[in-house]
């Protein structure tokens, strides 16, 4: 039983976060509301159900398995790729490696002189 | 008579959900083992591995890819509520998020803008079509609102759901050696740097490699680039002109 509870309420907070999406045109996708809206949830609740934790803690260990049959689309557009394949490996190498860069770097520099560490 | 039976039962079982399903799984297995087995090497990621190892069956048994989604969407499916499950670590560490949130929002502001702006400008630089360069936009948000986003902003969303995945991946190889070089050595700035600019193979990667406290920070940042980026970008994009 708690995980067909724990799934339920994860499939609810999704199913009302596309319902939010769709009624006021939002540009977010449906999960991501979701996840929102549990969060309110849980600080609201002030504790994480046992059968929510054991679902969503599970789900979140194979986290990378689900995004496999997404990345085998990249064979439709293998002639695109191949068009603009060094432009794209090196857009996506630079931009990548600037982007860890900056970020950590801003972040650990405000975090030290707040002495949060 | 043997032959044509064999054939009757491999053209069932190609258009049958059973045989995608059945493969993913295996390919994802085989791909962690051969990872471990190198040590467990952020260069080849299980990911990327697994995605090879099936792109390859798929074209030697010439099963299209529409069929393959067919079984392997319950897998796809399941992003939808792991991506809410995102709240639970996300709750767990409430407090230290609370303490940090100025250096979050910092952080998270100077990375996206630093992502885009990149994208934009070296793919424009390096000669891509416009189609790609719009595709490559969104590329460091998780890949359900990056298809979105591209959708809305005239690129390709299966174009730009793959190529999410190959920042995924280049992130995580890159990662670890950018934070030695910078020497950054707190795994909540690792992980929510890993977050922001690897979104869930980045977060993937932190809970793995760095602990449940990295990969709740890892979890926030690509939820708050997600939800920022889906606004902000296609502003962005009117910017460069395009």
């Amino acid at each position: 039983m708690p995980l067909i509870l724990g799934m339920s309420l994860l499939l609810g907070c999704q199913f009302a976060g596309e319902l939010l999406a769709r009624l006021l045109g939002l540009p977010i996708p449906g999960p991501v509301i979701g996840m929102v809206i549990l969060l309110v949830g849980l600080t609201i609740r002030g504790k994480v159900p046992k059968s929510l934790r054991t679902t969503g803690e599970g789900l979140l260990r194979y986290l990378t398995l689900l995004f496999v049959p997404a990345g085998v689309g990249l064979m439709v557009h293998g002639r695109l790729i191949a068009n603009d394949g060094v432009a794209i490996a090196a857009t996506l190498v630079l931009s990548t490696a600037l982007t860890l860069a900056v970020t950590a770097w801003v972040m650990s520099s405000l975090a030290t002189r707040r002495g949060g560490r | 008579m043997e032959a044509s039976a064999l054939d009757e039962l491999w053209v069932y079982l190609s258009g049958n959900p059973l045989v995608s399903l059945l493969v993913t799984l295996l390919a994802f297995a085989l791909a962690v083992r051969i990872n471990r087995w190198l040590g467990g090497t952020p260069l080849l990621h299980a990911v990327t591995l697994s995605i090879a190892l099936i792109i390859t069956f798929l074209l030697l048994t010439g099963i299209d890819y529409a069929t393959y989604f067919e079984g392997a969407q319950f897998i796809h499916f399941l992003l939808g509520p792991a991506t809410v499950a995102l709240a639970i670590p996300l709750y767990d560490h409430r407090e230290r998020v609370r303490q940090l949130l100025v250096p979050l929002l910092a952080a998270c502001g100077a990375g996206i803008v630093t992502a885009v702006a990149s994208t934009l400008g070296l793919a424009l630089l390096f000669g891509a079509s416009p189609q790609t360069v719009l595709s490559l936009a969104p590329r460091s948000v998780t890949s359900p609102i990056a298809m979105g986003v591209a959708e809305q902003i005239g690129g390709i969303p299966s174009l730009a759901a793959g190529l999410v995945l190959i920042t995924g991946s280049i992130g995580c190889a890159l990662g670890p050696f950018i934070f030695r070089m910078l020497g950054v050595r707190d795994p909540v700035v690792q992980g929510f740097t890993m977050g922001l600019a690897a979104h869930g193979f980045g977060t993937a990667q932190a809970f793995a490699k760095l602990g449940a406290m990295a990969g709740a920070f890892s979890g926030l940042a690509m939820g708050l680039t997600g939800l920022v980026t889906a606004f902000l970008l296609p502003a962005l994009v009117a910017l460069f002109g395009l």
